[in-house]
């Protein structure tokens, strides 16, 4: 099946269907929820969180046996939160910082995990094999309960969202002020968390542990790069992330044996690497771009006013002088001086230069005029 | 300045770890003065703030404002962080940090309005940054985000206002347009308590001090009680600030 086969399928088929829409939920509120985690500076939070639900899946199918994703995802959330607020007590009961507490839960709450998955795997009945694919996560077994469940948490937490916005604004951007003013800030905090470890565990499926932290992150860090607005921002995230979903889940369908976890994340890398090099005003291209420009500006306005300095010295300013005497200037080219010819401030006579009027007024004014730019 | 205490302080003791950062620190601030805090690095003058407007929890003692407990008095009192405290590369602008002040007074789930918005542009004005209002907060200097922090706390329209340094890093046109809104202040009956460094202009802004090292040293008008006395005690070395006048 090639891409395009895949989007006329998509709409027809039922299973490729309920995966696409899966992903794309997923993405959405991935991204929404980590545009949070990225402002909070919590970025790897997510990575801690996903890691730790991993025993949880397997406690989960050691106590009831079964398999279908709530039942284990249940378990997932519960030693998801127990690892979070393991890593808030950590940091505010020790002299920890919060990465030490992070990489100390994440690879506790994994390592116990790969341990009870070993010892389900060595169990005789022959019910435990796929609890692995948590691991890698596999949208193939996404099914429509599963993406009902998705649908119904995205809608609770957009709604959380709008109404408290701006509790949530305050809180990001300055807690100890939103204390002063009266708000809760702790509930919150607890209500943002718990959001962000909901989303985790409802990726787990369909993106895998190991991975699910760059579903809360690469969306969210490459809309930061286009906008400067926070609303924004989380729509943008969204939209990354939903369109990775979708991609992701083409590219992986169209080509066999692509597992959609890793695809749909290296999706939302490409978003990530394009807005980083490409957003008009934080991207690396166009930051460059103006630099140099800025920097060639600044050399032209300088052998300018070298010149003026050099001019200024006689009565008659058009007086000619040798090229000769510009070349121990630091920043003086042919193309400068090329540039300045073509601006009229300067004319050009074999191996003379003399400045013209023009020129001698705009060098007379150049300082003022820097300053009153730069203002 | 009245007769009326403003903010009353009994007993307070904070600490972090073992070691106390504040010790039974007890103070009462007047009505209508605008008062510094001053001691050396680590004398405990930001967490002196931070106990009374309930940030830090402290250890033992009591905070009154107007003769009510802090909780109940809230919306009498503003705040103005150290601009450190933030991460200015937060997504949004000017006017949006300003529209913060108005949050308190709106409580939970209820958005910004018209009115509200005409209170953040009217403290915009106040602070000379209206012409920022749409700027993307990064991109204000040093002194504009000072300016900016000054003005969410004017849009709470408080009785006290609290500032944690105010003047770290500003210019000197910026800190003397800070002082000319802290003395309006002042003069319209407000209580403005300032964490203060610079000792030298001390006696030019201020009406009243609070010396401050761990224990509280002095309290008092900077008349009576801005002296080397004072400071030595507080700095732990011979100090000398010759006061004009």
């Amino acid at each position: 099946m090639d891409i395009q086969e895949y989007f006329s399928l998509v709409f027809s088929d039922y299973t490729l269907r309920t995966i696409t829409l899966g992903t794309a939920i997923l993405g959405a509120v991935t991204g929404m929820l980590g545009s949070f985690a990225v402002l909070r500076k919590q970025s790897l939070l997510g990575d801690a969180i996903s890691h730790a639900a991993l025993p949880g899946i397997a406690i989960s199918f050691l106590i009831t046996g079964a398999k279908d994703s709530n039942t284990l995802l249940l378990g997932a959330l519960v030693s998801g939160l127990i690892g979070t607020f393991w890593i808030r007590g950590i940091i505010s009961k020790t002299h920890l910082k919060s990465d030490t507490a992070l990489g100390l839960i994440l690879s506790l709450f994994f390592g116990f995990g790969m341990l009870l998955l070993t010892f389900i795997q060595k169990q005789p009945n022959a019910n435990q094999a796929g609890l692995d694919k948590y691991l890698f996560g596999q949208a193939a077994t996404l099914i429509e309960s599963d993406v009902w469940m998705m649908a119904i948490v995205t809608g609770i937490c957009l709604f959380v969202l709008l109404l408290f916005w701006k509790e949530f604004k305050i809180l990001l951007f300055d807690k100890d002020y939103a204390k002063t003013l009266g708000f809760n800030t702790k509930a919150i905090d607890i209500l943002i968390t718990s959001f962000i470890v909901l989303a985790i565990v409802l990726g787990l499926q369909t993106v895998g542990v190991v991975l699910m932290s760059a579903m809360l992150l690469a969306p969210a860090a490459a809309a930061r790069q286009w906008t400067n607005s926070l609303a924004t921002m989380v729509f943008l995230a969204a939209i990354f992330g939903a369109f990775s979903g979708v991609f992701g889940t083409a590219i992986s369908a169209s080509q066999d044996n692509l597992s959609t976890g890793p695809v749909i994340v290296l999706v939302a890398a490409v978003f990530v690497f394009v807005s980083f090099v490409f957003s008009p005003s934080r991207g690396l291209l166009f930051k460059q771009i103006r630099f140099i420009k800025n920097r060639r500006d600044l050399q032209l306005h300088k052998t300018l006013s070298f010149m003026y300095n050099i001019a200024e010295t006689h009565d008659d300013i058009s007086h000619p002088h040798e090229i000769k005497i510009l070349n121990n200037f630091h920043g003086f080219t042919k193309g400068t001086l090329k540039k300045l010819v073509d601006k009229n401030y300067v004319i050009l006579e074999g191996s003379t230069w003399s400045l013209t009027n023009d020129g001698f007024k705009t060098a007379l004014n150049l300082y003022n005029q820097l300053t009153k730019k730069d203002e | 300045m009245s007769n009326k205490i403003a903010v009353k302080v009994d007993d307070l003791t904070v600490a972090y770890n073992y070691k106390p950062v504040l010790w039974d620190i007890d103070l009462e601030i007047p009505e209508s003065v605008l008062m510094a805090i001053v001691g050396p690095n680590g004398a405990g003058k930001s967490t002196l703030i931070k106990s009374i407007l309930g940030i830090l929890k402290p250890i033992a003692g009591s905070v009154s404002i107007y003769g009510k407990s802090y909780e109940k008095q809230r919306s009498l009192v503003a705040y103005v962080p150290q601009k450190g405290s933030v991460d200015w590369d937060f997504p949004t602008t000017a006017l949006d940090v300003v529209m913060m002040g108005t949050y308190g007074s709106l409580g939970w789930i209820k958005r910004p309005k018209q009115k509200q918005k005409k209170a953040a542009l009217e403290a915009l004005e106040k602070v000379g940054m209206l012409p920022f209002k749409g700027r993307q907060i990064s991109q204000l200097s040093g002194g504009q985000q000072q300016r900016i922090f000054l003005a969410r706390a004017l849009v709470q329209d408080a009785s006290i206002y609290f500032m944690d340094e105010p003047f770290q890093g500003v210019d000197a046109t910026t800190e003397i347009a800070i002082i000319n809104i802290l003395k309006e202040l002042r003069k319209a009956g407000k209580t403005v308590i300032v964490v203060h460094h610079d000792l030298q202009t001390v006696p030019e802004y201020f009406d009243w001090v609070t010396f401050l090292n761990v224990k509280k040293i002095a309290t008092g008008p900077v008349k009576d009680i801005f002296n080397d006395d004072n400071l030595t005690k507080t700095y732990g070395i011979n100090y000398k600030v010759s006061i004009q006048e």
